[in-house]
């Protein structure tokens, strides 16, 4: 698939955001006044500037206020209304916090719920593609949901949990590259089921529909960044997960948890490259690659 | 409304000949001779004339080669358009509503004033049906030219999807899949016609017949003889006269030819 910047980028914020907005609706950490505004504001560029930039790669996003119409079967448009709700919710509770000084603890509850259902419902979006075998998985959702609290975690100061969450994090990633390798063998759809002209070795893609590109090769068949998925599925690691660490252990204070969590947002952009580059669509099989 | 009708009075979509098709390509022009002036945004073309040209096409011609253990390589040309799937996933996913199924004959259509460019269906059709046009910035796909196929102002001949109309072969058929009895279904049942990628789970309503065994010339192939040994009639009286006339012998080359071989 496209490794698209416009969501590349949404994925990992709106992911970090709406993992630092689920730790403050439980009251981790319980900060009133100005310093609740900080990290609500902080909170909020992450999880809005991503919701922005995902609309980029829209062809008309002037109409995006359509996307809410059809949540029964569209686990899009049910991001659409989870995030607003998110959004609203938190808002309120944010409110309470930095004005009030209270912790209306009901509503920061829902608003760490639904910031959960966000991440969930994005992650959704991919696992529910069945013509994508290596998104097509149970760990798929587990991998965001894992990623987005690890993030919120480290962008809250939970220092405890978050080295819990990168252990976590890291054990996830990897049981979802070993799976994702095999998956698009295991999905059954090969050539010959693509086309129901034989043995999958007897029957191969002779001449493609045209000489020049087309909309579905570049959407669909990336394969530039394959050939270095190794040393990416390395760098994101260490990004990710080893170096964020390895900071923790050495000590606290703002700046290390500063650079702990731009550290581990790095990698998590590295994996979500790797996520979309790596991921194999059946109909690349009709033009005799993957 | 991206909810799938629970079935639709009518199953209304093509059956592709894969043994009879030449691979011409004439209904890819036709579809886009067709559709770029008529249901929704034209289908455009990018760098038409330069080094790198590209462009929207609702239906593609893929060739495809079957080598077999034995005997000779068989090539199969695969027209693929949309297969207006029962279940079909595009229409579920899409957040916006401007996909949708039509109950009263089940094609699959895109309404391209509420599209908003996502792309998702795209992502969730396994057969590369749907394409984002470049300049309108909505999906484009087959409409099963369904502003011919209810068209009163068109001949009757022409009340059929253009790609079908167009065909020089004969390898497209356009019907109702849905009654046993139409044409097109028998021709699926006497000739097994398949589903594409059936593990998906899409249902596809187009059905694609196999390419029949081609015939191979074998030891046990009989020989080729001629029908007609001796010549009758004004045929013989040539035969005699051009025989007669100098250098008739060397004319007949052919009966030297004939005992070498033997």
């Amino acid at each position: 698939m496209n490794p698209a910047p416009s969501v590349i980028i949404f994925t990992t914020l709106s992911g970090a955001g709406f993992g630092l907005l689920v730790w403050l609706g439980l009251g981790l950490p319980g900060v009133t006044g100005l310093t609740a505004f900080g990290f609500f504001a902080i909170a909020y560029l992450l999880a809005v500037g991503g919701l922005l930039a995902s609309t980029f790669h829209l062809g008309r996003p002037e109409r995006a206020i359509r996307a809410f119409t059809q949540w029964r079967t569209s686990w899009l448009s049910r991001e659409g209304w989870t995030s607003v709700i998110a959004l609203i919710l938190m808002a309120g509770y944010g409110a309470g916090l930095v004005f009030l000084g209270t912790r209306w603890t009901a509503l920061g509850l829902a608003g760490a719920a639904m910031s959960v259902a966000v991440v969930f419902t994005t992650s959704m979006i991919y696992a529910q593609l069945r013509t994508v075998p290596r998104w097509n998985m149970a760990l798929t959702p587990v991998m965001f949901l894992t990623l987005s609290l690890t993030g919120g975690a480290l962008l809250a100061g939970q220092m405890a949990a978050a080295k819990a969450l990168l252990l976590l994090s890291g054990i996830v990633q990897i049981a979802y590259w070993k799976l994702g390798d095999r998956a698009l063998a295991g999905s059954g759809t090969t050539l010959a089921t693509a086309t129901g002209l034989g043995a999958p070795r007897a029957v191969r893609a002779f001449e493609p529909p045209h000489t020049g590109t087309n909309y579905l090769l570049e959407e669909f068949v990336h394969v530039v960044g394959r050939r270095h998925a190794l040393k990416l599925r390395a760098i994101a690691l260490t990004l990710a997960v080893v170096l964020p660490l390895v900071l923790l252990m050495l000590g606290a204070g703002h700046l290390v948890a500063a650079l702990a969590a731009l550290c581990h947002l790095a990698g998590v952009a590295v994996s979500r490259w790797l996520f979309f580059a790596q991921a194999e669509h059946v109909v690349g099989f009709y033009y005799g690659k993957r | 409304m991206t909810q799938l009708p629970v079935r639709t009075d009518r199953k209304l979509g093509l059956v592709i000949d894969l043994d009879t098709c030449v691979g011409c390509h004439a209904c890819v022009i036709s579809c886009k001779g067709w559709n770029t002036e008529n249901y929704g945004a034209p289908l455009s073309d990018q760098d038409a004339y330069g080094a790198d040209p590209s462009g929207t096409f609702l239906n593609r011609v893929h060739s495809f080669e079957i080598r077999p253990d034995e005997g000779a390589a068989q090539l199969v040309h695969f027209p693929k358009s949309c297969l207006h799937c029962e279940d079909a996933p595009c229409v579920t996913v899409c957040p916006t509503g401007a996909s949708y199924k039509r109950r009263e004959d089940g094609i699959v259509l895109v309404n391209e004033d509420h599209c908003i460019g996502c792309g998702l269906c795209a992502w969730a059709c396994p057969y590369g049906a749907r394409e984002l046009d470049r300049a309108a910035g909505v999906m484009k796909k087959c409409t099963l030219c369904i502003d011919r196929i209810y068209n009163e102002n068109l001949l009757e001949q022409d009340r059929v999807p253009a790609c079908v109309r167009t065909c020089p072969a004969g390898a497209r058929h356009f019907g109702d899949l849905g009654d046993p009895d139409s044409a097109v279904s028998q021709l699926v049942a006497e000739r097994g016609g398949i589903d594409l990628m059936p593990e998906q789970g899409t249902r596809p309503v187009n059905k694609y017949l196999p390419p029949r065994p081609r015939d191979r010339i074998g030891a046990d192939s009989p020989a080729l003889t001629a029908v007609a040994e001796t010549a009758s009639g004004f045929l013989a009286w040539l035969d005699r006269t051009l025989d007669r006339l100098p250098g008739g012998g060397l004319a007949r080359m052919d009966a030297p030819a004939k005992e070498e071989n033997s």
